[in-house]
């Protein structure tokens, strides 16, 4: 039999003020990092703008296409190796014409180079800004009704101090993916936000499985005789640590496969999973816990404080 | 065995037998979306105000009729904005008179009035609004349906999105701009005189009736693909409008070898209003307007009965045979804008569904052989949970009809994560709980009812998170939330019911149970 961690006790709750120094510092090196970009970049799903996906039959310098694109004056495009060297994404600003047209035209200004062989259209794309907008607004609503559920649900089955710190750490994760995104260069797109949703979903699961466990050995009178509380969640947190680290490192190794070969589609997609399931394993262990600690320190504290000033007087 | 077991196992097998039945065959069970198949994805901008706007005009008009034969003397009634109307009485005389006339335009408003300057505003009320926009994007919707279905593509998906927005996916066509032009064309068809007291230079110049508008021909040059627009002096009253039509047909353009044309036929009464409208008018030119655009301005050389006209403009046979689509479908109640338009190629589809699938293969099977070595025998058991569990999304993705897209195969992704978490939670238990003494029997049995609890808590939360992305989301991340959704309600089923129904088979008969492999 193979066993992870026998018989672990380590001190995590101990460790926190490390733990909060780490974290702050990665998100502020992720916030920085937006704020010096200006913001993420987003992809024209959410942007809106033209993306014309195109395969050449010959790998072809970029600065010819440039140079193409240039003479047909399209304005200010992006264009980018996508997978392969043949492979590229052309980004364009929105434009009055159809996308045909801009297809068309593009199409020519390649042929007029013969140095840059046959090109094929693979993918067109066109978001007005209005959809855009539309898509940027109901991300952010429904990540932010499905974290209030989260609260509630979270609130309900253990406590408001549950509920709260569980959000905290899965906004905690949410930040250090984005700020990877951002560090990274990648863009924010449709199914990045879809890794995002799944990042709050592992979260918040992982979370839970820790609370539980507390709540169940608070529950048999006894056991926890004489220990404080923040050694009934470090106790929690060891006993569920061979479960946290096993799902995490399967959840690992399949996002990595997912990263590393499943192609440019999959790329963005699957990085900031990678990322997301790192930081919320972590933030199970070192956060969710440790913030409800301080918390109930903090009550504590007021509680106690008021009643010394009586002593005194 | 038991009589439980029976009928859990039995339970099991009617699950795995009813999942199979709704994926054979399993190529044309689920639908692909067009990021992973290929096709045109189009979001439609239904406008709306100008149906209101239209509506309101036609108000107008009655309204002025109706005060007219009332012996009314009117000097303005006029629309104003999208919704207002401005009425001008001649005099304060016939106020009253007025009043109960408007009165019977109900849904309108009367808003400030001036008995003195014999004059008020009537505005739409704003339950009118509504309801026009809904019939105006509900029209366009079934009018874009039918077209679509003329166009023949097989399996399109055309749905309203929002309060005004359709959204058309044609998965495998690959002509856009032919289908753009098909779907996204009002065709309002409308025939109207030239005005040729008004010459085209004075027109553009800016010496132009209050009765007559400057509308263009766009003539092509196939050859070096140029367009060039014609001007005309047009009436702005229409004297006949496509509503009136019963057939539209392609025919071959004998004027213009090589073009087509479309042959159109009146209902009886158009057909009739048509023939007064020749007789009166000839010697004149009649233009032939769609969607504000001149196709031709012959002129009427004799009274033409018989209700058929024909519309020249030099078609390929596609455009004839489109335009003759969109006339015989009638026009779209408003019209329409393009929001969002994608067009995915058949061989990009296929590479990035082919490369993600081998990609997710890869994961599943690395998360198998990792459950295998570390929990053995159990590890065993969890794996087939775990087929189990995606042969049920599966499954119930083609029994709801629902679209696996790139963002689908992410909330899969987490379901496969969360299945295999829920063995690892009970399995975990169980070696924990044996740790301390327990039998293997008691040990199984005590892991599963403990993990049961909190098994169902991460199933709830995220169950709840699902549902709420669901009714908040749109498309993509509808698309997730239902693989999420329907992923954790299986492996509730596959991952606490059948593995422990497998233990159960495996263990429970045994008199003695000295080891288990897990």
């Amino acid at each position: 039999m193979i066993q992870l961690f026998p018989n672990p006790s380590y001190d995590f709750i101990g460790k926190r003020r490390w733990a909060y120094l780490i974290s702050v510092v990665f998100i502020a090196i992720g916030l920085a990092s937006m704020i010096a970009k200006g913001g993420l970049r987003y992809d024209i799903d959410f942007a809106g703008g033209t993306l014309l996906q195109v395969r050449f039959s010959e790998p072809p310098s970029v600065e010819r296409i440039r140079a193409a694109l240039a003479r047909i004056e399209l304005g200010d495009s992006v264009i980018q190796e996508f997978g392969d060297a043949r492979e590229f994404v052309i980004r364009l600003p929105l434009a009055g014409t159809s996308s045909e047209a801009i297809g068309r035209r593009v199409q020519e200004a390649v042929a007029a180079d013969p140095t840059l062989g046959q090109m094929e259209i693979r993918r067109i794309e066109f978001v007005g800004p209005q959809v855009g907008r539309d898509l940027q607004l109901q991300a952010v609503y429904a990540v932010i009704a499905g974290l209030i559920g989260i609260l509630i649900y979270v609130a309900i089955r253990f406590d408001l101090k549950g509920g709260v710190a569980a959000i905290v750490a899965v906004f905690h994760d949410v930040l250090v993916s984005l700020g990877a995104l951002s560090l990274t260069d990648r863009e924010f797109s449709l199914p990045v936000l879809a890794a995002i949703l799944t990042i709050i979903g592992y979260s918040v699961n992982d979370t839970i499985v820790a609370y539980d466990r507390l709540r169940e050995n608070r529950s048999r009178h006894g056991q926890l005789k004489g220990s404080t509380f923040a050694q009934q969640i470090n106790v929690a947190i060891n006993q569920t640590l061979s479960r946290t680290v096993l799902t995490a490192l399967t959840t690992f190794f399949a996002t990595g496969i997912l990263l590393f070969f499943g192609g440019k589609v999959l790329e963005d997609f699957a990085f900031a999973l990678f990322v997301g399931v790192i930081t919320g394993t972590y933030s199970t262990i070192y956060i969710a816990g440790a913030l409800i600690v301080e918390w109930t320190s903090y009550v504590e504290g007021r509680v106690r404080r008021p009643k010394k000033a009586v002593a005194k007087a | 065995m038991p009589k439980h077991l029976w009928w859990r196992s039995g339970l099991v097998l009617a699950v795995i037998l009813g999942s199979l039945w709704y994926l054979y065959p399993l190529r044309s069970s689920i639908n692909l979306g067009l990021d992973l198949q290929g096709g045109i994805h189009l979001v439609l901008g239904v406008e709306a105000d100008k149906a209101i706007a239209a509506q309101t005009e036609r108000v107008a008009e009655d309204l002025k009729a109706a005060l007219e034969r009332r012996g009314i003397a009117v000097r303005r009634v006029a629309r104003e904005g999208n919704a207002a109307i401005a009425v001008q009485l001649a005099s304060a005389q016939n106020w009253n008179d007025a009043l109960t006339v408007v009165n019977e335009f109900s849904t309108f408003d009367r808003r400030d009035e001036d008995q003195a300057a014999a004059r008020f505003t009537l505005v739409m009320q704003e339950r009118e609004q509504q309801q026009q926009r809904d019939l105006a994007v509900r029209g366009a919707l079934e009018k874009i349906r039918n077209r679509v279905d003329k166009f023949g593509v097989s399996e399109p998906t055309i749905t309203r999105q929002g309060s005004d927005r359709i959204l058309i996916q044609l998965p495998g066509v690959q002509d856009p701009e032919r289908a753009k032009a098909l779907i996204g064309q009002t065709g309002l068809l409308e025939f109207r005189l030239l005005d040729e007291q008004t010459s085209v230079e004075d027109a553009l110049a800016g010496r132009l009736p209050e009765t007559s508008e400057i509308l263009y021909q766009r003539r092509r040059d196939r050859e070096s693909e140029t367009e060039r627009k014609v001007p005309y002096v047009v009436q702005k009253r229409t004297l006949l409008t496509g509503a009136e039509l019963t057939d539209a047909s392609v025919q071959a353009d004998p004027n213009s070898p090589g073009n087509w044309q479309v042959s159109i036929t009146f209902s009886a009464a158009g057909g009739q209003r048509f023939a007064e409208i020749t007789e009166q008018n000839v010697g004149r030119h009649l233009a032939i307007i769609l969607d504000g655009s001149v196709y031709s301005a012959p002129r009427i050389n004799e009274r033409i009965p018989g209700g058929r006209a024909v519309i020249t403009g030099q078609f390929t046979i596609e455009e004839a045979r489109d335009l003759a689509i969109v006339l015989r479908e009638g026009a779209l109640p408003a019209s329409v804008t393009m929001l969002e338009e994608r067009t995915v190629g058949p061989s990009l589809g296929r590479d990035s569904i082919r490369q993600g699938l081998i990609a997710i293969s890869a994961s599943g099977m690395a998360v198998f052989a990792f459950m295998l070595v570390y929990y053995q025998l159990a590890g065993l058991i969890a794996d087939l949970a775990l087929g189990l569990n995606l042969l049920l999304l599966l499954a119930a993705l083609a029994a709801f009809g629902g679209t696996l897209t790139l963002p689908g195969l992410a909330g899969i992704a987490l379901t496969i994560g969360m299945a295999v978490d829920t063995n690892v939670l009970i399995f975990e238990r169980i070696r924990e709980e044996m740790r301390v003494g327990k039998t293997p029997r008691a040990a199984i049995d005590a892991g599963f009812t403990r993990a049961f609890r909190v098994i169902i808590d991460t199933h709830v939360t995220v169950l709840v998170t699902a549902l709420i992305l669901y009714n908040f989301g749109t498309g993509p991340v509808r698309g997730f939330a239902v693989t999420l959704f329907t992923g954790l309600t299986a492996s509730l089923f596959t991952a606490v019911f059948f593995t422990r129904l497998i233990f159960d088979i495996l263990y429970m008969r045994r008199r003695k149970l000295e080891r288990i492999s897990i």
